[in-house]
């Protein structure tokens, strides 16, 4: 079933308030369907839409000409705006810029506090989204004390305590370090696998995108490049012309059949190839 | 460094006085200040001051944390004093100065009323803000100030403008930090120089900062409206607020107090 789809979709954004004349479009004329429960990566370098993507998926930005439905609703029609935003939840790049509360069980209360919820049940919600994203001990934290991980894992558990059917993340990991970067895809990972949340994991990181079910290459507006990690990282020089990187391993692969050795295209990791290299010696000799 | 400032002044305790609900807490500072003005003598005066150092105790704050958060009111206190010495006249006696300055009765009880008065007043209200964290203390303001939505000020929105203030003063520190290392990377001298230039050098620093914030705020804005955040109405809390019997108490403790005060100026007439 599709939770989210996109029809002929066109956006921009106008610097003139007035007139609302757009000066380029940012996305143009894309049509997108994500199934319920699906984890998406959309990968494309800085300016390529990206992020309007994802802004577009909860009603942020509503398209200019096209629809979007999210579970069937129309994300142009502004009175089931908050209706959208509770089945789509959204975790921004920058995690200060998110959290509201001065300690961090308060703010993973602020979103179902907002739909007024019973204190007892947010309660409820508040420990067991903690919990989950495994920041329950640092309930009573103020948020500044946290590394950029955790304070990204309290964001996230804010947007789970409002139990959303799928969660778009914007470039979450892109001020984090490495092990930030880790704590969180190992977290959104776990939310589509045990919650069975869709999630929209848009990213620049190349080993982050391997991880998803289906991989989205955007350029200039456009998707490029849709299918599962093995079926677009082939394309090695389509994500090079795009101004994107390749796995490291499917590089070396790429260079290596360019050499003529006879390796299979889709190998994404350094243990595959390394098997795969071990299988040609072998029968080598 | 800079970001060792404690948000507030919460001190982290398990007290009494901690554990009060924070709209009693503001109710009964209030009062506090009512009866360290109420007093009109020295004996309610003595009064009011044993009342100071019990709720100091109840509070369970060190006597030193107090003493600190006094020391920077001090030159204030003197001046106030010295002014009153000399501004107010009257009394059984008076010791005549140069300048037609002259000591008077009146003149000296006043000055030690009102030094009194000012660090009673600055301690009275520090208890508030030590055994209080700074949320709690917006949230009661908002339920203390909600009658005021009928004549449509928008108390919800002024307190959660109070909370996210507090919640970003860590974040602008870290900022400032980092603009300043980066100015100083290129060779902005903060240091030395006269004054004036050294104010002009805190200009750098300030533009980044208010460009970053305004790109904070928007971001945020967009942050809390995917949150579902549409402003005070039909929005539940989860900490509940609540009084117990120990607000009860504290307003007992501050009715005897308050009765004492008046029944001493009473009995005893006034002195100022």
């Amino acid at each position: 079933m599709n939770f989210i789809e996109f029809q002929n979709v066109t956006f921009g954004y106008s610097d003139d308030s007035e007139t609302q004349k757009i000066e380029e479009n940012v996305i143009e004329n894309m049509n997108l369907k994500i199934e319920k429960g699906d984890f998406v990566a959309v990968l494309g370098h800085n300016g390529c839409g990206k992020s309007t993507l994802a802004k577009l998926c909860n009603a942020i930005v509503v398209p200019q000409s096209g629809k979007v439905l999210v579970d069937g609703i129309d994300t142009a029609d502004e009175e089931k705006l908050y209706d959208i935003r509770r089945k789509v939840g959204m975790v921004f790049q920058n995690p200060d810029n998110q959290i509201v509360a001065t300690i961090v069980e308060d703010d993973v209360a602020f979103g179902p506090e907002n739909l007024g919820i019973d204190p007892k049940e947010i309660r409820v919600r508040v420990d067991e989204a903690l919990k989950s994203v495994g920041m329950y001990d640092f309930r009573n934290f103020e948020p500044h004390k946290l590394s950029g991980g955790q304070k990204q894992r309290v964001a996230i558990a804010g947007i789970i305590a409002m139990k959303p059917q799928c969660i778009v993340f914007d470039e979450p990991t892109a001020m984090l370090d490495p092990r930030g970067r880790k704590e969180v895809m190992k977290t959104a990972k776990m939310l589509n696998e045990e919650y069975g949340i869709t999630v929209i994991f848009i990213t620049h990181y190349m080993d982050e995108a391997v991880k998803a079910n289906r991989v989205i290459v955007m350029d200039e507006g456009r998707i490029i490049l849709d299918g599962t990690p093995k079926e677009v990282f082939v394309n090695v020089d389509t994500l090079k012309k795009a101004q994107l990187d390749v796995p490291e391993a499917t590089e070396l692969t790429h260079l290596l059949i360019k050499d003529g050795i006879n390796l299979n295209k889709d190998i994404l990791d350094i243990d595959e190839l390394f098997d795969a290299i071990v299988s040609i010696m072998e029968a080598k000799n | 460094m800079l970001s060792d400032i404690t948000i507030g002044q919460y001190y982290k305790g398990d007290s009494l006085v901690h554990k009060m609900d924070a709209r009693a807490k503001i109710i009964f500072t209030v009062l506090f200040v009512v009866m360290i003005f109420l007093c009109k003598n020295f004996l309610s005066l003595a009064l009011v001051g044993l009342f100071v150092l019990l709720s100091m105790i109840l509070c369970g704050v060190p006597f030193k944390v107090f003493f600190k958060s006094l020391k920077p009111i001090v030159p204030v206190v003197i001046f106030t004093a010295i002014l009153n010495i000399f501004y107010v006249s009257g009394g059984s006696w008076e010791i005549p100065l140069f300048l037609g300055l002259k000591i008077t009765e009146k003149g000296v009880s006043t000055a030690i009323f009102m030094a009194v008065r000012i660090v009673f007043l600055i301690i009275a209200s520090s208890i508030l803000t030590y055994t209080t964290v700074p949320t709690m203390l917006t949230d009661a303001i908002e339920k203390l100030l909600s009658p005021l939505k009928i004549f449509k000020i928008p108390v919800h929105t002024l307190a959660m403008m109070m909370t996210l203030a507090l919640r970003f003063i860590p974040t602008l520190i870290e900022e400032i930090e980092k603009i300043t290392n980066a100015q100083k990377a290129r060779g902005a001298d903060f240091e030395s120089g006269k004054f004036m230039d050294r104010v002009k050098a805190v200009v750098p620093i300030l533009i980044p900062l208010f460009v970053s914030s305004f790109r904070r705020a928007y971001e945020l804005s967009f942050a809390m409206s995917c949150r579902c955040y549409t402003g005070g109405e039909g929005r539940t809390r989860m900490k509940q607020m609540k009084l117990h019997l120990r607000d009860g108490a504290g307003l007992l403790f501050f009715a005897l107090g308050i009765t004492g005060v008046v029944l001493i100026n009473n009995y005893f007439g006034a002195v100022i």
